[in-house]
Formats: C-alpha cells, structure tokens, sequence
C-alpha cells in the first residue's frame, strides 16, 4: 500500500505545485496590469 | 468559454473525486500484483493526457509554421508545458509502481527510455521558449516539436517492436479485465483528459494575456523614450 499512497500523493503534488505556479504567474501579471492602469 | 470555465472546473473536480473513489474503492485488487496495480488508473490516464497535449503542440506548431498566429504559437507553448507536467507524473508513478513488481526503480528498457527522451525533447523545447532571446523563437520551436512528436509513435509502438519489460496494454492486448476496472480506467481516462485540457486552456489565457501585457510595456516604454519629461 505504500507503494500505491506514494504514486497518488505524488501526482496530486505535481499537479498541485504546477497550479500554483499558474496562480503565481496570473498574480504577477496582475500587478503589472493595475502597474500600467495607474500610470495612464 | 470564461463563463463556463468554472462550470467546467467543479464538473472536472467532481469527475477526479468519483475517479479516485473507483480506483481506490470499487474497483478489484489485482490477483498477481495486489493493491499496487491501482497505480495503474492514475500511471496510464496521465500518459494518455500526456499524449493528447503533446499532439496539441504538434497541430498547432504546424498551423504556426504555416500561418504565424501568435495566439496558436501561445496554444503551443501551453500545450506542451501541461504535456510536460503528466509526462513527469508518467515517470514518477512508473518506477513507484515498478520497484514492488519489477524488483527495480528503473531499467533502460525501450520504452522507458524512449518516454525519458520524450520528456528530455520537451523540457529542452520549454528551456529554449523561456530562455532564447531571438525572434526566430517560436519557429525553431515549432520545428522541434514536430520532430519532437515522432518519438510520440514510437514510445507507443516500442512495447510491439522491442523485447521490453513493460507491459502488454490489457485492452486491446489479447487479454481480458474485469468490468469494474475497466470502468474505473475510463472515469480517470475522461476526468485526467478534461483536467490536462483545462490546465491547459488556463495556460493559454495566461500566455495571450502575458504577451498582450509585454506588447502594452514596449509601447509605453516607446511612447516615453519619444516624450522624455
């Protein structure tokens, strides 16, 4: 069974880690956009 | 499409939930190989999604080749990023499965190898999307992926042309399964292709949206080099 709890932990991290580089990046260029917004 | 995204997003969160439950609860233990075998209905799904985005990259780089739309080069590059991500947890999950079974973490057996090579073509594509300054980017980009999608048939077919370690694929293989299982395959089938492509779609917005943004600062930094104050 450690085997089998090892696999799927590790895809839900990979697949967890990968989203919230995609969340990070999304507020990133969030800022860069309201950056923009208050200069005009 | 951005209505419907987080319509898609519970229904997908729902369907991985039911596919757990299945794989974990309902269906069978395995005669030979025990409770390991689940891995199987995360191992193969996520393999498959692999396969659908990397041949995703490889019709739009080719639309890219033939029509230089910067939203299909977008599509690409988000494609084969979210390729990337389930063809690692292929070779994660597959020497976790293979060291209770096999005896060994990994073999240099053809298609092992050949999907390291397969994940090895599209980090180094992803390494020189993020890294490489020249304007001809996208294009050298687009030729490595479809020359990087070839190994894509020969990861599949390897198991049929080679002696190889891995397995038979059961459906289609000549072999039988039971019912449960297999039902249990095709839920994580649907709900890991439904996640890979709407990873996938929330990549290429954030990309469309990156490269807008990176257009509008090179404009302003052009309008203010123009009027210094």
């Amino acid at each position: 069974m450690t085997y089998l709890y090892a696999a799927y932990i590790a895809t839900w991290v990979i697949h967890i880690a990968y989203l919230t580089s995609l969340l990070r990046r999304y507020s990133r260029l969030r800022n860069e956009i309201n950056e923009l917004r208050e200069k005009h | 499409m951005k209505r419907a995204f987080p319509i898609l997003a519970i229904l997908t969160a729902i369907l991985l939930s039911y596919g757990l439950y299945q794989a974990l609860v309902v269906a069978p233990t395995e005669q030979t190989m025990g409770d390991v075998q689940r891995i199987f209905y995360y191992h193969v799904p996520s393999a498959w999604t692999a396969g659908v985005l990397f041949f995703i990259n490889f019709v739009a780089s080719i639309v890219y080749l033939a029509r230089r739309n910067s939203k299909v080069d977008a599509l690409a590059l988000a494609a084969a990023e979210v390729g990337v991500v389930f063809c690692t947890i292929v070779l994660v999950t597959g020497p976790i499965w293979a060291r209770p079974v096999w005896g060994i973490w990994w073999t240099w057996d053809m298609r092992l190898t050949l999907t390291l090579v397969l994940w090895l073509i599209y980090v180094s594509y992803l390494m020189l999307r993020r890294f490489s300054t020249s304007g001809q980017t996208p294009v050298i980009a687009a030729v490595l992926a479809i020359f990087g999608t070839l190994d894509m048939p020969l990861v599949y077919f390897s198991i049929w042309f080679f002696r190889t370690q891995h397995p038979q694929p059961v459906m289609g293989g000549g072999g039988s399964i039971d019912p449960r299982m297999l039902h249990a395959f095709f839920v994580n089938l649907i709900a890991f292709t439904c996640f890979g492509l709407l990873v996938c779609w929330s990549r290429y917005r954030l990309e469309v949206l990156r490269r807008e943004v990176e257009e509008l600062q090179a404009l302003e930094s052009l309008l203010e080099l123009r009027s210094p104050r």
